[in-house]
């Protein structure tokens, strides 16, 4: 009888988890920065979800990962975990995964692959640059469209500061990016 | 709406999260606006790059195979955490409860009360009597030899008679400590058989008719009369002592004690 108990909460758990393991990827890949990490990450944070799957009462199943992965993050930040996350040459990994994307959108002319190729890494390394808290709340907004109330559940902060931290977020990201190409432009 | 708060509003604006009367105003600002109009056409324009060019990871297709192999090994673990059975746990305290209760209690009961105990100390007084030099600490067939020994021994004056004509001959006395206190023993013979007669007052005790119990194989009579506690112990079967009591007790009565 166990078994069955446990095969059906298994399926259960496939079932709610599984279709969003790319938005808990993309979040882990987003916080650790770094693809080893985030592989670890959400495996960490999908075994605490299995083991609190009675704690999840229905709902956004999504927003419900989300935490748990986020939670998982900060806890193993806290306990000195992903610190090797932070190493800089990890951006040219970034580079090297944005060819082959930037590859299928852009069509076949050179000058836009490059300059593509230039506007990817500039805008990864912009969000890279961002202060975490920041980082956290544009990557759920602007790739997985949580609305405020969703993010507010996840980082468990009132939405007035999701609002807030959002609007701050891009300011930062706006500044990072006109930095950024007006170094560009005078190295030219 | 002024320029400052619909530039802090922009962000929020772009999202959607505006409710519809703030979104209303905000239009309303933007189109007559043109820094807020400039504002709004980057915050698009941001959302944009983003959109089209920051990375969205994709799980590699090794995490699910990860996690549902970590999930096959995570299975047997609810098993073997199994929440501890509190029924059978509670059943066995309540067991072990009553059981000690139970043993208390047999323990309790099986205490001795202080008649059996005292019953106890008069066989082995008796027992110990009949090892050699132990029967007597005054040896005479004489009442008025033993009597007046116990003068100054004890606290009371044991009545001393002597049945030697019922054929029980009184052979001596005693000094021996029972039920706590000090107390006169009169030994007798019927035959072969040695009768130790203890005696001490009870005076607040009422007269009671001669009780009969055995311990041991030795038979004990005790009956109370006149405030003198006697306690009669022997080898003779019951009925030969019940005899000796009747004999005793009519001499008793025949020649009452000052």
């Amino acid at each position: 009888m166990g078994k069955y108990l446990d095969d059906d909460k298994t399926a259960q758990f496939e079932a709610l988890a599984m279709p969003h393991i790319d938005a808990a990827y993309n979040l882990a890949r987003w916080l650790t920065r770094d693809p080893h990490a985030a592989d670890d990450l959400v495996q960490d944070a999908y075994l605490r979800a299995f083991r609190f799957l009675d704690s999840f009462r229905g709902g956004d199943a999504r927003a419900w990962l989300l935490t748990i992965v986020r939670n998982t993050y900060y806890t193993a930040l806290r306990d000195g975990q992903h610190e090797k996350g932070d190493v800089s040459f990890e951006e040219d990994e970034h580079g090297a995964a944005d060819v082959d994307g930037s590859d299928s959108r852009s069509g076949g002319d050179p000058a836009r692959i490059a300059a593509g190729r230039d506007l990817d890494r500039s805008v990864n390394q912009a969000l890279d640059q961002l202060p975490r808290a920041f980082r956290e709340v544009l990557v759920m907004k602007e790739m997985d469209d949580l609305s405020y109330k969703q993010i507010a559940q996840v980082v468990d902060i009132p939405i007035g500061t999701v609002m807030s931290r959002l609007a701050r977020a891009r300011k930062l990201l706006l500044s990072l990016l006109t930095r950024d190409q007006a170094g560009e432009r005078d190295g030219l | 709406m002024d320029c400052k708060q619909a530039q802090d509003l922009m962000s929020a604006h772009v999202d959607g999260e505006l409710d519809a009367a703030t979104a209303l105003q905000m239009e309303r600002h933007i189109a007559g606006c043109a820094a807020c109009g400039a504002a709004l056409a980057q915050q698009l324009e941001l959302r944009g790059a983003i959109a089209q060019h920051a990375t969205r990871h994709t799980a590699p297709a090794h995490l699910k195979h990860r996690i549902r192999t970590a999930l096959e090994a995570e299975r047997p673990r609810p098993r073997a955490m199994k929440p501890w059975p509190w029924a059978w746990i509670n059943l066995a305290i309540a067991g072990a409860s009553t059981a000690a209760f139970a043993v208390t209690l047999a323990l309790y009961l099986g205490q001795p009360s202080n008649g059996e105990r005292l019953e106890q100390d008069l066989v082995a007084s008796h027992f110990r009597s009949l090892m050699p030099d132990h029967l007597a600490d005054v040896a005479s067939t004489d009442q008025h030899t033993v009597k007046p020994w116990f003068a100054g021994k004890l606290d009371f004056s044991p009545p001393v008679v002597d049945l030697a004509t019922q054929d029980f001959p009184l052979v001596g006395g005693r000094l021996d400590y029972l039920n706590q206190r000090a107390v006169a023993a009169l030994v007798y013979k019927h035959r072969k058989h040695i009768i130790n007669l203890y005696l001490w007052p009870e005076p607040a005790a009422r007269d009671s008719a001669p009780q009969a119990s055995s311990h041991q194989g030795f038979q004990l009579l005790r009956w109370r009369d006149r405030g003198m506690e006697f306690s009669a112990v022997s080898d003779m079967n019951g009925q030969e002592l019940m005899q000796f009591s009747h004999l005793l007790q009519a001499k008793l009565d025949a020649n009452p004690p000052q």
